[in-house]
């Protein structure tokens, strides 16, 4: 358990007297690529602004490396942040921002160049020295600012939605190349997002967060396959979220229908939700079928069609790479590790 | 550290040398010069009421003619290109910044009974026309000094009515008076607003104005102000009173016109 | 339609230049009527070898300085400390702080003139020697300044991207050096705009002075009054021209420099946009 470098203990934040984080409790170990991941308002960003020592938790306490921290203000915390929209220094160029860490620090002017150079060269930004910040495109900003917080050699960098601004292109290829830095440099990212997929691309683990809470803690794959709720579920990719009740272990009824599934330990008659991945249903002729409807529309989206189907008073989303007609008949078959039964969630979402 | 803590020491100043000579003005108005209690020196502005009266109709005549002046400026202002508009704004604001005192000056000799029209009227044997000490070469200094505090709200207004919205007119049928009359005017609005208030506001508190072309038959309130202070009336405690109630209506009239609630109070201010 | 927009306009800037072009002609007049008779300089050596004209120009700069001098730092102080305060506690102070914008000027100034009257009689009732004069017009100069400067600034802070002040402080800096390493370049255009304001607000007051100034040393705008009102002084011709040429050439400067600002700005968008595009 040495390895435990940031630590939170029954964390909660009020602001205007609404609780925006409550009693959260979390162990972050060094060397590892964690993801926030919810919604806007999940309290993400707040948590990060606890470690960063922006916010101070109404309750609870922070340890860094085993020292409780709360007391600490930012600027004497071993860590760093990249900021949502940068906040580079408009009046300083490119070299000077970056330097702008060290030179607080009084390093030497000679090794303050070294290091940028360094810096310059980790962020594939080399020969931009004297540039002035408004004559950057984002993503070279984006460098710039990423640059700016690693020189000062944190032993955590904590990142907020660093890649919000950026086009769909520049946002993938710097989901990859935050990915090579932080295996580079070895050193703890804390990586806020709203954008699933590039939580699942870059993370070791995924922390899903909603409400103040955190509803699942795990490698993406986990999160990805086995969904906590059907909010994760729902959040983590497309889905069809049903209600459902199981009858007993391995044996589920939703849509009218019982099926054969993996899952096991609820109460007799207890009302689960189920989730199907849309891309999990086979589609069959309407003999063959487990659920039989008609389907409503297709829409093409380049690797698959999108077919909503109603049947059995419901309707379902379906991702197959053959087409149908609208308004054909067809069944759907299910395997049981593809029927996901999870606990009802306490609140409607 | 606290960083509000930095604004301490102005709002130590601001009650010290803003609510607290208010304040005296509120505490002169009920007593008299051995400092008790009266409610004489209100009743004696009401000895002033037609004093005050003419102020405010004085002020009224040239907020409207500043605001009939000034639209057709500020409408062409808005409707030239960026560069012409940036030059016009700068002739309208360059004689500001020269001191009124000095402005009005320039006026006294233009208009006086040996001035400038009235020499060239004399060319053709006419007049002397009686210009000067009249209550129209007042209203002439209160337009004159303050028309550009009319121009500049109604053209930042103006600027900001997009070309589009403009265009979207034309091309639904509306001519150029119609384009005036139905998004330029109504859009313009907020603009009127604030020009008229701060045309009004100083005008009929002025006392420079009215003592420099209206002669001394001409007295607005804002001189029997000064009077009670400067002049030989001396009795801060009329002036006091008669100040509170000059103070009110302005307040009233700022606080009818909504003038404080917008967001956009900090551009107007300055 | 344009003809008419220029004959329009035509007409009103004659309107508004009448007055300053009369001042300007008769500066150079031979004689003191009203008629030309012909060019002399005279009235210029006159203004400048007038001890009380000089004097009042020295009083009137110095008093516009140090008034916004320290209405500058204490309204930019004040402006980020407001930011940070509770929102019913600003909403208060603004208001406080609008009073001396939106109030008629001549309240304004009787309520200093109230104020000092009252103040000089407690302190020279102790034995602290207080008078109209320097401080009183230092005083209520600084009063009618510092909004203005809040009100630049404000807006400022305002705008300034909040994760700037979070980033400096994440790199290492305290409060005061966040405030001196990066705050203050936010705002200065803010803090220019509002000094320059108050300078010449303060140059070009009349009535507050007028109320607050002491027997020995006069604002100019307070001579000026004087001097009218001897009717005819051709001294005051040659002051306003003197004026009026210095403010044209701080205008057409500040105008230039503006320009030049603009077309840079431009020039860094342009290039930004060639380099964002060529960027792998």
């Amino acid at each position: 358990m040495n390895d435990i470098i940031i630590s939170l203990q029954n964390i909660t934040a009020e602001y205007d007297g609404e609780k925006v984080i409550e009693n959260m409790n979390l162990d972050i170990r060094d060397h590892e690529f964690v993801t926030f991941l919810g919604p806007s308002g999940c309290g993400k960003t707040t948590t990060l602004r606890i470690i960063g020592g922006f916010v101070e938790p109404t309750e609870g306490d922070v340890f860094f490396e085993g020292k409780r921290i709360n007391d600490v203000p930012p600027f004497k915390r071993n860590v760093n942040t990249v900021f949502q929209r940068y906040a580079l220094f408009p009046h300083l160029d490119v070299y000077d921002n970056i330097a702008f860490g060290l030179k607080l620090k009084n390093t030497p002017k000679e090794q303050i160049r070294i290091k940028v150079a360094e810096m310059l060269k980790l962020v594939n930004l080399e020969g931009y020295e004297s540039r002035n910040i408004n004559q950057l495109s984002g993503g070279q900003q984006q460098r710039v600012a990423i640059a700016r917080a690693l020189i000062n050699e944190p032993k955590v960098l904590l990142l907020d939605e660093p890649l919000g601004a950026l086009d769909l292109k520049l946002r993938k290829e710097m989901q990859l190349e935050l990915k090579r830095i932080q295996q580079a440099l070895g050193i703890t990212f804390i990586y806020v997002t709203h954008d699933q997929e590039e939580a699942l691309t870059m993370s070791d683990r995924v922390l899903v967060m909603r409400h103040g809470k955190i509803l699942q803690n795990g490698s993406p794959e986990d999160i990805y396959n086995e969904p906590a709720n059907a909010f994760v579920a729902d959040f983590i990719g497309e889905s069809n979220i049903v209600s459902g009740v199981m009858h007993k272990d391995y044996l589920v009824e939703f849509a009218g229908v019982k099926f054969e599934c993996d899952d096991k330990g609820f109460a007799p008659l207890e009302a689960v939700d189920v989730v199907i991945r849309p891309e999990d249903f086979k589609m069959v002729s309407v003999d063959e079928g487990q659920i039989v409807g008609k389907v409503e529309s297709i829409t093409f989206k380049g690797v698959h069609f999108e077919i909503i189907m109603e049947g059995h008073g419901l309707k379902w989303m379906i991702h197959s790479t053959q087409s149908r007609e609208v308004g054909a008949m067809i069944g759907l078959t299910l395997n049981p590790d593809d029927i996901h039964v999870m606990k009802k969630m306490e609140e409607t979402l | 550290m606290r960083v509000k803590a930095a604004a301490y020491p102005y709002v130590a100043w601001a009650l010290l040398l803003i609510a607290i000579p208010l304040g005296l003005i509120i505490y002169f108005s009920f007593t008299d010069s051995a400092g008790s209690f009266t409610m004489e020196n209100l009743i004696q502005v009401g000895g002033y009421s037609n004093v005050l009266i003419k102020s405010v109709w004085l002020s009224v005549i040239s907020t409207i003619i500043c605001l009939l002046m000034g639209y057709p400026v500020a409408y062409i202002m808005s409707r030239s290109s960026a560069v012409t508009a940036r030059t016009l704004l700068l002739l309208i604001m360059l004689p500001m910044w020269m001191n009124f005192l000095l402005r009005t000056y320039g006026w006294m000799s233009i208009l006086e009974n040996n001035g400038l029209i009235n020499q060239f009227f004399g060319l053709f044997g006419l007049g002397p026309f009686e210009m000067i000490n009249t209550q129209g070469a007042v209203v002439l200094g209160m337009v004159y000094n303050y028309i550009p505090f009319m121009i500049l709200p109604l053209h930042s207004v103006m600027t900001k009515i997009g070309k589009d919205v403009i265009e979207a007119a034309q091309d639904l049928g509306a001519g150029p008076v119609k384009v005036l009359s139905e998004v330029v005017l109504p859009l313009s609005l907020p603009g009127i607003k604030t020009g008229v208030i701060m045309v009004f506001v100083p005008a009929v508190s002025t006392f420079i104005i009215s003592q420099m072309l209206g002669g001394g038959g001409n007295q607005l309130i804002g001189d029997i102000i000064e009077l009670q202070f400067l002049g030989n009336a001396y009795n801060p405690n009329l002036g006091s009173a008669i100040s509170l109630v000059l103070m009110l209506l302005v307040l009233l009239i700022i606080s009818v016109s909504g003038f404080l609630n917008d967001d956009d109070l900090e551009e107007k201010l300055l | 339609m344009k003809a008419f927009a220029r004959t329009y306009l035509g007409v009103f800037m004659a309107f508004l230049y009448a007055p300053i072009v009369v001042l300007i002609v008769f500066s150079f007049n031979e004689s003191k009527g009203r008629t030309f008779t012909g060019f002399t300089g005279k009235w210029y050596a006159q203004l400048f070898s007038d001890a009380a004209v000089m004097d009042a120009l020295f009083t009137t700069l110095v008093v516009a300085f140090t008034a916004s001098i320290a209405a500058t730092v204490m309204g930019t102080a004040a402006a980020i400390g407001l930011e940070k305060m509770d929102s019913r506690l600003k909403s208060g102070v603004m208001k406080l702080t609008y009073l001396p914008i939106i109030n008629p000027e001549i309240i304004t100034g009787v309520s200093f003139m109230l104020l000092f009257v009252v103040a000089k009689n407690v302190l020279n009732s102790v034995g602290i020697p207080f008078q109209f004069g320097w401080i009183t017009l230092i005083l209520a100069h600084i009063t009618f300044n510092v909004p203005y400067v809040i009100l630049n600034v404000l807006p400022k802070l305002r705008q300034m991207d909040g994760s700037l002040v979070d980033a400096a402080m994440d790199l290492g800096c305290n409060h005061w050096q966040a405030f001196t390493k990066v705050v203050i370049h936010e705002i200065k255009p803010g803090i220019i705009s509002g000094f320059l304001m108050s300078l010449t607000f303060s140059m070009d007051d009349f009535v507050v002075s007028y109320f607050t100034t002491g027997a020995k040393h006069q604002t100019l705008s307070v001579l000026i009054y004087s001097m009218t009102k001897k009717r005819v002084s051709p001294e005051i011709n040659a002051l306003s021209t003197i004026i009026f040429l210095v403010v044209l050439a701080v205008l057409i400067a500040v105008n230039l420099v503006e320009r030049r600002n603009i077309n840079r700005a431009k020039n860094a968008r342009k290039e930004r946009q060639r380099e964002g595009g060529s960027f792998r």
